[in-house]
């Protein structure tokens, strides 16, 4: 048995669905913001595509008030590009706006945006897998959908073509309005792309908020472990070329990165994974580490029996430290400490 | 005389390519939907509808010529409702063999194109429809282009096996020149009078015509699949 409903308000849309199968039950009823990229995060089997599928309305209802497929707004990126191989790149992404009563995204602009400007004469089957994919997205973009899902978009590409289809993915977040679901297992693809998360596991949704606020909680046994990390914001403010070092401030003081990024920038998002974090009591000076911040603990999560994550204030940002269990008792760490973090290594997101 | 008699052999050619062009052209546009069906369809009649729509493939064409005659006989369940409906009887005319071909070469058709679109993938489907075509629309402007091989298959296979039917003619339309008599029944009548010379003419017509469009069927199968 199928039942939905889907309203759109201003602010917010709402997901309400619930699908019961012999050995799977999907039961979700959650709002998410109507506007930027709300990943769907979840292990394999959690229910994540089921989700999408009933959503754009693929999964057989029995429901009466149902609209069919071709009358709902929402546009659908399959992991593998499902293009139309009689069509050339031009005629694939113009089938979806042919058929959309009322386009409002341009057409020029999709193209450019996606770079499809010399593959538009050329057949689906001589592109790569990346290509294929930036025409999919750049067909659905067309129709201008109220909503567009996203099913694992990059997990049919190999990492070279996930790198060159990432920039892309970026772009649609920073310069589309049109809400957009994204789903992923992989935690750095969702904290490069998302701003709002959803956590899934067997059918339910276990957790969703800003994706800051998310990936800050402790509880949250599928963003901990090899996972856990926090994302900051930060402006890029001086680059030194002695050292090929860029400086970047953000709430709570600055943060040196190897390389050179645009300081024109107004922010960049940085992913500081928790195992690259680590706290002394009294502040090193000889340290190879550059980046020694200034933290308050707010909270210690005993991860399991040898390690802990340690929640760490630093300004209005948060950084996770995963430690030993060991040193938390050795250094006797506790809420409200005031004590140094050393980061390691910072990732620029974009 | 000679011009005359030259007409009168070659009429049955005529006739015959009449007649499964007639029946191609009907059983792709009754083929098609069925065939759509039986390759979506999960309903517990599906291997029953399979194994009807594949019998003459097995039954001898006397066997199935036998029962069409009884049904498009006068006193028949379509016989009898066509002269009510036309005044002159369904066997032993045109129109009755184009029915009884239609039977005789279904599989022919329906089995190209229900394997055509079963190998459609069915996330491109999917993916047309959430970009705004109906089921209809996305049936003519995806799968029916995506599955050209498969019709060109069906069409291909339903003329040439008409052209080469026999027994089912003869039960139905029996040989009435320029009516019901095709080219196997005007090469079966040859033999039999001995007239062996006009019987090699018309075998070695059919037989390159056989090889030929086979072989064209081939050809475009094998410049579509390299595309």
């Amino acid at each position: 048995m199928t039942t939905r409903s889907q309203e759109m308000t201003d602010a917010t849309v709402m997901l309400k669905h619930t699908l019961r199968r012999d050995d799977f039950e999907l039961d979700v009823d959650v709002q998410i913001p109507a506007n930027g990229v709300t990943g769907l995060f979840g292990q394999s089997g959690s229910g994540k595509t089921t989700l999408l599928r009933c959503i754009a309305g693929l999964e057989p209802g029995t429901s009466k008030d149902i609209r069919p497929v071709h009358k709902r707004s929402i546009g659908y990126v399959f992991q593998t590009p499902q293009l139309f191989p009689h069509l050339d790149v031009r005629r694939n992404i113009e089938f979806g706006l042919r058929r959309s009563s009322s386009p409002r995204v341009d057409q020029a602009q999709v193209v450019e945006m996606l770079g499809l400007s010399d593959l538009l004469e050329r057949k689906p089957g001589g592109l790569s897998g990346g290509e294929a994919q930036r025409v999919a997205i750049a067909a659905v973009l067309l129709r201008s959908p109220q909503l567009v899902l996203m099913d694992e978009p990059l997990a049919s590409l190999d990492e070279r073509r996930k790198g060159e289809l990432l920039p892309y993915l970026d772009r649609l977040h920073d310069d589309m309005s049109v809400p957009m679901i994204y789903v992923s297992h992989n935690i750095d693809e969702v904290s490069r792309l998302c701003d709002h998360l959803l956590l899934i596991d067997n059918g339910k949704i276990i957790g969703d908020g800003s994706l800051h606020d998310m990936l800050c909680r402790l509880d949250l046994p599928m963003l901990s472990g090899g996972n856990a990390g926090s994302v900051i914001e930060a402006k890029p403010e001086h680059y030194d070329d002695g050292y090929d070092l860029t400086r970047f401030s953000f709430s709570g003081g600055e943060l040196s990165v190897p390389g050179q990024y645009d300081l024109r920038r107004p922010r960049v998002r940085l992913r500081i994974a928790a195992h690259d974090v680590s706290i002394c009591r009294t502040k090193p000076n000889d340290s190879t580490i550059l980046n020694i911040l200034d933290a308050r603990v707010d909270e210690v999560h005993v991860a399991d029996t040898a390690s802990a994550l340690v929640r760490l204030a630093i300004g209005t940002d948060y950084l996770l430290a995963l430690i030993t269990r060991c040193s938390v008792v050795r250094l006797d760490i506790k809420k409200g400490d005031r004590l140094f973090a050393q980061v390691k290594s910072v990732t620029v997101r974009r | 005389m000679d011009a005359l008699a030259g007409m009168s052999s070659f009429a049955p050619l005529l006739l015959s390519a009449q007649l499964a062009l007639v029946t191609s052209v009907v059983l792709i546009l009754l083929g098609t939907p069925l065939a759509w069906w039986l390759s979506q369809t999960s309903s517990r009649f599906k291997p029953a509808a399979q194994a009807i729509v594949a019998m003459p493939i097995v039954l001898p064409p006397t066997v199935l010529g036998f029962y069409l005659l009884i049904l498009l006989g006068p006193h028949g369940a379509i016989g009898a409702w066509w002269v009510e409906l036309t005044g002159s009887a369904l066997t032993f005319s045109f129109a009755g063999l184009v029915i009884a071909s239609c039977v005789y070469s279904l599989p022919f058709a329906v089995q190209p194109l229900q394997s055509a679109f079963e190998s459609m993938p069915r996330q491109t489907l999917e993916f047309a429809w959430t970009q705004g075509a109906s089921k209809l629309d996305a049936f003519f402007a995806v799968t029916v282009p995506m599955s050209v091989r498969g019709f060109i298959g069906a069409a291909v296979l339903s003329f040439a096996h008409t052209l080469g039917e026999f027994g089912v003619v003869l039960m139905v339309g029996g040989n009435i020149p320029g009516e019901t008599r095709v080219i196997s029944i005007a090469i079966y009548d040859h033999v039999e009078t001995l007239n062996y010379g006009a019987a090699h003419q018309l075998s070695l017509l059919l037989l390159g015509f056989a090889f030929l469009v086979l072989l064209g069927m081939f050809v475009i199968n094998r410049r579509w699949s390299v595309r």
